[in-house]
This record gives structure tokens, sequence and C-alpha cells, in this order.
């Protein structure tokens, strides 16, 4: 049994999106062009096939839909807080992925190319920080759900500390 | 009623996406201890736990109509 708890699906210009479908990149981009910037970044994360000399047949990706999006949501105002000419969107795929499909795409505009860069790395961070997503790994010989894969102290722990959540 | 929210390898620890609680009150450490004696959930320690879609600690307190979700050490992106 598998919970999909339908969000964001019926708005198109939906800034923070979990989604079943695959992603049209272009499509993200354009949600933050606009007059004012000078420089729009694009993150695309995609499946690896080799992790660690292990080949990946295939992901699978789950979420809990209605709070991944309020946090990818939260993602886009801390970045508004650093970086008040930003404009963000997020959107991230969920469900079967084959190798080189692109599992979360990341489009960050400002006037200066210095913070479309930075600001586009501090989202997928926090991404990987407390957006409630969980990857499966399927290999040839198993299957696994990955965990925190965070080379970080604070959430080695296990447990993101309490200003991070909030 | 408290519903309770499994994703990912808890989900299959589980063998279920969700449970029903019929408790009026309990805080965060209370709810562990009772998945952990009563249905066999167990291993808590990495789990964060969500309250109506928010992280909550362990002191925090769940009541009635709450929905708790326990998550997992997210892998996204």
């Amino acid at each position: 049994m598998r919970i999909w708890i339908e969000g964001g699906k019926s708005m198109n210009n939906t800034l923070y999106k979990i989604t079943k479908e695959p992603i049209n990149v272009e499509e993200v981009t354009n949600k933050v062009v606009r007059r004012e910037a000078g420089a729009v970044t694009t993150f695309i994360g995609t499946v690896r096939e080799f992790t660690k000399g292990k080949r990946t047949l295939y992901l699978e990706y789950d979420a809990y839909v209605s709070m991944a999006e309020k946090k990818l949501a939260q993602i886009g105002e801390e970045i508004a807080e650093k970086w008040p000419e930003a404009k963000t969107a997020i959107i991230h795929r969920i469900g079967r992925l084959e190798i080189s499909e692109a599992a979360v795409v990341i489009a960050v505009s400002t006037p200066h190319r210095k913070d479309a860069y930075a600001a586009n790395e501090y989202a997928i961070e926090r991404i990987k920080q407390i957006v409630p997503i969980w990857k499966k790994e399927h290999w040839e010989d198993g299957e696994m759900w990955i965990g925190n894969q965070l080379e970080t102290k604070q959430y080695l722990t296990g447990r993101p500390e309490e200003e991070d959540l909030k | 009623m408290i519903t309770v929210l499994f994703f990912a390898h808890l989900q299959e620890m589980a063998g279920t996406d969700r449970i029903i609680l019929h408790e009026n009150e309990l805080t965060v450490t209370d709810l562990k201890e009772k998945l952990s004696n009563d249905h066999g959930i167990i291993n808590l320690d990495q789990i964060m736990f969500a309250i109506n879609e928010e992280y909550a600690v362990d002191k925090d307190v769940v009541k009635a109509g709450d929905t708790v979700a326990l998550i997992p050490p997210v892998s996204g992106g």
C-alpha cells in the first residue's frame, strides 16, 4: 500500500510541486524568468547508474506529498529572505525513475549570476535536509530504501537540529 | 483518534501505510513507546516525527485529530 496524496496537480503555475510525471525542464525555468532577472540557474538532479561501483537499475521515489510541498515552499521563503531579489521554482518527481531521468529540477532567477548560483545550491542542500522524500535503490541483487546521504554532522545524528526545521 | 503515517522502510516494517490510534493526548516520546511495544515499529532513534506536517520534538504533545508522520532520514534530490 502506498500513499499518493495528490498535491499541486491542478495549477501549472505552482512554484513548488511534487509530481508523478516526467519533469519538463524548460517549464520550470519559465516559472522564474522575468524582466528583472539577469541570470537563471537550473539544477537538474538525475538518476545515476553507478554509486561506489554498484549498478543501479532504476530508482523509486516516495514522498509525504502534502508536507513535502510545504517544505519546498519553506525553502523558497528561506531563499527569499537570504536573497530578496531571487525567485525560485522547485519540482521533484516521485514514482519509478530510469537512469538519467530528472528527479528534481530547481530554477532560480536573480538580477546577477552569483546569487542565482548560491541560492540554487542552498535549495538542493535544504531539500536533502528537510523535505520528506525517500528513494529506493533497485540493484541487480536487491533493493533498499536509502537514508540520509548528507555528509554533514548535524544530520548524521539522524535528526536535523531544531533551528534547521523551523 | 490519532492517525499515524508510515513511509519508506517503515511502511514495509508496519505492513501498512497508516494506523489509527484511539488516544486523546500523548507526547511523542509516549507515542514512540507505544509504536514499538504494541506495533513492532522499532529502531526509532533515527526517525523524525511530524505532527500535522511540521517537525516535532519528543516533548511535543499529539492530540486527538492530529496526523503524525514518521519521517525516516530523507533522501530526495
